[in-house]
Formats: C-alpha cells, sequence, structure tokens
C-alpha cells in the first residue's frame, strides 16, 4: 500500500513535475485552439459538400469523410509525420499532428454536422426558397442554426474527444501534457507525473462531460 | 381582356413513370381568387409547386406577368419574391421569432437595411393581426397563428401573386376561421391570390372562380355557383357527394 502511493501518489514529485506539465499544457491548448476551429470549419465544408446536387462534389466529400473516420488517427499521425518526408514534405511535430488531427477531425466533425443538416425539414427549405433566398443563403441563414442546435451536444462530445487525442502527439515528441509527464515519469522512476496528468484532463473535461450528459438535447433546444 | 398576372400552358410533371400533371391550362388575372379542389393525388399541390418552380415542369411553360419562369435560364431568386407562397405546415423557421422570420427575406434576398425590413415585418404582422406577438417564437403560437406569421411573410414581399397549398388542413376547427379571415382580408386588398383548399364554404363564399382538377388534369371550372350549384361533369358531381357526406 506504502509503495503504491510512493509510486503513484508521490505529492513531492506531483508538486516538481507540475510546472513542466503545465508548459505541455500549453502545447495541449495550443492544439487545441488551431484544431477544433479549423476542424469545425473543415466539417462544414466536408456536411455542404456531402450534401450537393453534383456527384462530382458529393463524391469526394463521401471518400474524404468514409476514409478519415476509418483510419486510426495515431496511424495517420505517424504517416503524415513519418511518411510525408518521403515525398519531400517535412513537417515539424506541431504541424503535423495539427495536420493529422485536422483531416481527422473535419471528418468527425463532417458527420455529426450532416446528421443535424438532414434533421431539419425540407419545408425550411422550400419555404426560404420560395421567397426569393438563395441556396447558400438558404443554408446560412435557416438550415444550419437550426442544423447546429440539433447535434450541439454531439459538436461538444467530439470536441471534448480532440482534446483527448492531442494526447497522441507524445508519439512524434511533440512536448504536450502527456509527453511532459512522461519525460517526468523516466526522470523519477515514478508514475506520480502520469496520474497527475490525467488529474488535469479529468478536472478540465469532467464538467464538460457531466454538461453533456445531464442536459443533453436540453442544450440543444 | 387583361394580361394573366400567372399562367400554365400545357405545363406537364411526372416523376419517373408516374405523370402526376397531364397538361395543365390554367389563367389567373389581377385580383383574381382562383380556388382548386379536387380529391387527394389529383396533383393540385404539385400544380401549385411548379407555379413557383419548387417543382421543375417536365414540360410546358410557367408565364409571370408575361415572362415563361420555366425556361431554363432565369434567375429564380429573383422570381420567387414575386410569388409568395404558404404551406400546409407553415414552415416557421423555429429560431427565430415572429419578425425575424418576416424579415429574413426582405434583409437577405430584398437587401433592405435592416431597420426599414423590421419595420416592413412589423406593418405585415399587424395586417394579420399579431403585431403584439412580434418577439414570439413559432413555439409559443398557436398554429392559427403561425399560419398567419407565414402568410405575413410572403406578402411583406409584396408579390403579385400568392400560392396558398392547403393552409387550413393542419389546424384544429376552431383556427381555421382566423386563418380564413385573413386570406378574406387579403382578398379584398386585391391580392391575386391561387388557393387549393378544401374549404369548400370559403370557396363558395370568396372564390371568383372555382377550379376542380382530377388524374392531374383540370376537369371543369367555373364560378362558385356553376361549380357547386350545377356541376358538368360526372366526376365532379362524384367528388362534391363524397365532400358533402
Amino acid at each position: 500500500m506504502e509503495q503504491i502511493a510512493q509510486q503513484f501518489f508521490n505529492l513531492d514529485i506531483m508538486k516538481a513535475s507540475f510546472p513542466m506539465l503545465m508548459e505541455g499544457l500549453k502545447i495541449t491548448f495550443l492544439l487545441v485552439l488551431v484544431v477544433v476551429p479549423l476542424g469545425l470549419m473543415g466539417g462544414l465544408v466536408a456536411a455542404i459538400a456531402s450534401g450537393a446536387k453534383s456527384r462530382w462534389i458529393r463524391w469526394p466529400a463521401y471518400a474524404f469523410v468514409d476514409f478519415f473516420r476509418s483510419m486510426p488517427p495515431l496511424v495517420l499521425l505517424i504517416a503524415v509525420y513519418a511518411g510525408l518526408p518521403f515525398a519531400g514534405i517535412r513537417l515539424d511535430p506541431f504541424a503535423a499532428v495539427a495536420l493529422a488531427f485536422l483531416l481527422n477531425n473535419s471528418a468527425y466533425y463532417g458527420e455529426v454536422y450532416r446528421a443535424g443538416i438532414e434533421a431539419v425539414s425540407p419545408g425550411q427549405t422550400e419555404a426560404a426558397r420560395s421567397t426569393g433566398l438563395s441556396a447558400p443563403q438558404t443554408m446560412a441563414y435557416v438550415v444550419l442554426p437550426q442544423a447546429v442546435r440539433n447535434v450541439l451536444p454531439d459538436l461538444v462530445s467530439n470536441t471534448v474527444e480532440v482534446v483527448k487525442l492531442t494526447s497522441l502527439a507524445s508519439v512524434v515528441s511533440l512536448s504536450e501534457m502527456v509527453y511532459q509527464a512522461d519525460m517526468a515519469r523516466s526522470v523519477t522512476y515514478n508514475a506520480s507525473p502520469i496520474v497527475l496528468a490525467a488529474g488535469v484532463y479529468l478536472v478540465l473535461l469532467w464538467p464538460v462531460v457531466r454538461l453533456i450528459s445531464r442536459h443533453g438535447r436540453k442544450i440543444a433546444s | 381582356m387583361t394580361l394573366p398576372i400567372l399562367e400554365l400552358a400545357g405545363l406537364r410533371k411526372s416523376f419517373g413513370e408516374l405523370e402526376i400533371l397531364t397538361g395543365i391550362d390554367l389563367k389567373v388575372t389581377k385580383g383574381e381568387l382562383a380556388f382548386v379542389i379536387g380529391p387527394s393525388g389529383s396533383g393540385k399541390s404539385t400544380m401549385l409547386r411548379c407555379c413557383n418552380l419548387l417543382e421543375r415542369p417536365t414540360s410546358g411553360a410557367v408565364m409571370l406577368e408575361g415572362r415563361n419562369i420555366a425556361a431554363s435560364g432565369v434567375r429564380l431568386d429573383p422570381v420567387r419574391r414575386r410569388i409568395g407562397m404558404v404551406f400546409q405546415s407553415f414552415n416557421l423557421y423555429p429560431h427565430l421569432d415572429a419578425l425575424g422570420n418576416v424579415s429574413l427575406a426582405l434583409r437577405k434576398s430584398l437587401k433592405l437595411p435592416r431597420a426599414e425590413a423590421a419595420e416592413r415585418a412589423a406593418a405585415a404582422l399587424e395586417r394579420v393581426g399579431l403585431a403584439e406577438r412580434a418577439r414570439h417564437h413559432p413555439a409559443q403560437l398557436s398554429g392559427g397563428q403561425q399560419q398567419r406569421v407565414a402568410i405575413a411573410r410572403a406578402m411583406a414581399l409584396e408579390p403579385a401573386v400568392m400560392l396558398f397549398d392547403e393552409p387550413t388542413s393542419a389546424l384544429d376547427p376552431e383556427l381555421v376561421g382566423e386563418v380564413l379571415a385573413v386570406m378574406r382580408e387579403l382578398r379584398e386588398a386585391g391580392m391575386t391570390m391561387v388557393v387549393v383548399s378544401h374549404e369548400m364554404r370559403f370557396a363558395r363564399e370568396a372564390a371568383d372562380r372555382v377550379i376542380f382538377m382530377d388524374q392531374g388534369a383540370i376537369v371543369e371550372q367555373g364560378t362558385a355557383e356553376e361549380i357547386f350549384g350545377a356541376p358538368k361533369s360526372s366526376r365532379l358531381q362524384a367528388f362534391l357527394a363524397r365532400q358533402a357526406a
């Protein structure tokens, strides 16, 4: 028992490694700040494209979404970071992680948006078009506001996934929080920094997760 | 003879093998209320939806103020502003309040400045008796009120003609009257209207012309007295007998 406490919950080691972890958390936040807004935009483009009338727009959108949803994010990350250099494209770890997760997340957000758009009654579009609104205006002012409301809990859930996903970046030695925690672990031969990192994730994400399950559909309405 | 505001000529519409409209010829003149009746599946709604190109006709012409809007290359958005449409299920935007529902197209399609659009939208809501409900969302309004907002939304664009697709069919009986009252008021103000509906009493009282459709064609048309008092075709007689039963 004593040994477990020493190995996993050593407060001195936690205190010592805390500044390192906070340095890492900055990178984590930075990644989230890049990947989430761009992913939300990319997802929107994918969703609108997969609802297009022309198959030349629709099919590539399907292919994009299906491919990146089937690809494990870790494989994608290694492919971008370690594979692209063979094609002469060398990205620094941050750019590689951002790109890989952006592709992955655009596909996921795209599916969420698509479900939201499909849940909006076709009568809404007909009413809007009958008043002379163009197709893009109808999408922007009538369909999307309702679609986003329909899937708000899913968009938030997916964003929580993105935050957790950033921990994979440690694989390509991007010094986000988990990487920093693992460094601290290997220096101290003690698992407490990892436990601390887990604690930080928990403190940050648990309220959000709780909010989604409690309010779920209520946020949407 | 005045030029018709809306004219359908040789209008046909098929969905795959299924022919819904088998050749419709119809002229609606300014200020006229044309009332379309017929059994369900007769093509009434499809005909109405062809008038503003929500359905594209397979062949034939849709003439609005003398111009064929079903021709290829016609920009439909400005054309649709000239044709108001009221739907059976209202189709109000649930995320906007009544004023927002009415002013959206004024702002975004007609490009009016926000204040002017709001003013015009408020005037339209006033006309349908809902000035004090301007800040209510559709979910906070009764069915009859929602349909009146929908009428205000179509009317605010000052269209040349308004299409009504079974405007009272989704309403509880006690709410039908308020919607018909608004339509009556519009008619008295000189609005040209094409109404698809089962409200035979309203047809008798307000229609300039009643058009009976069956199996994708216009079978018979005339004044309300002619159609209801002395139906000629056996199909119309049978339809009216079923309605009375």
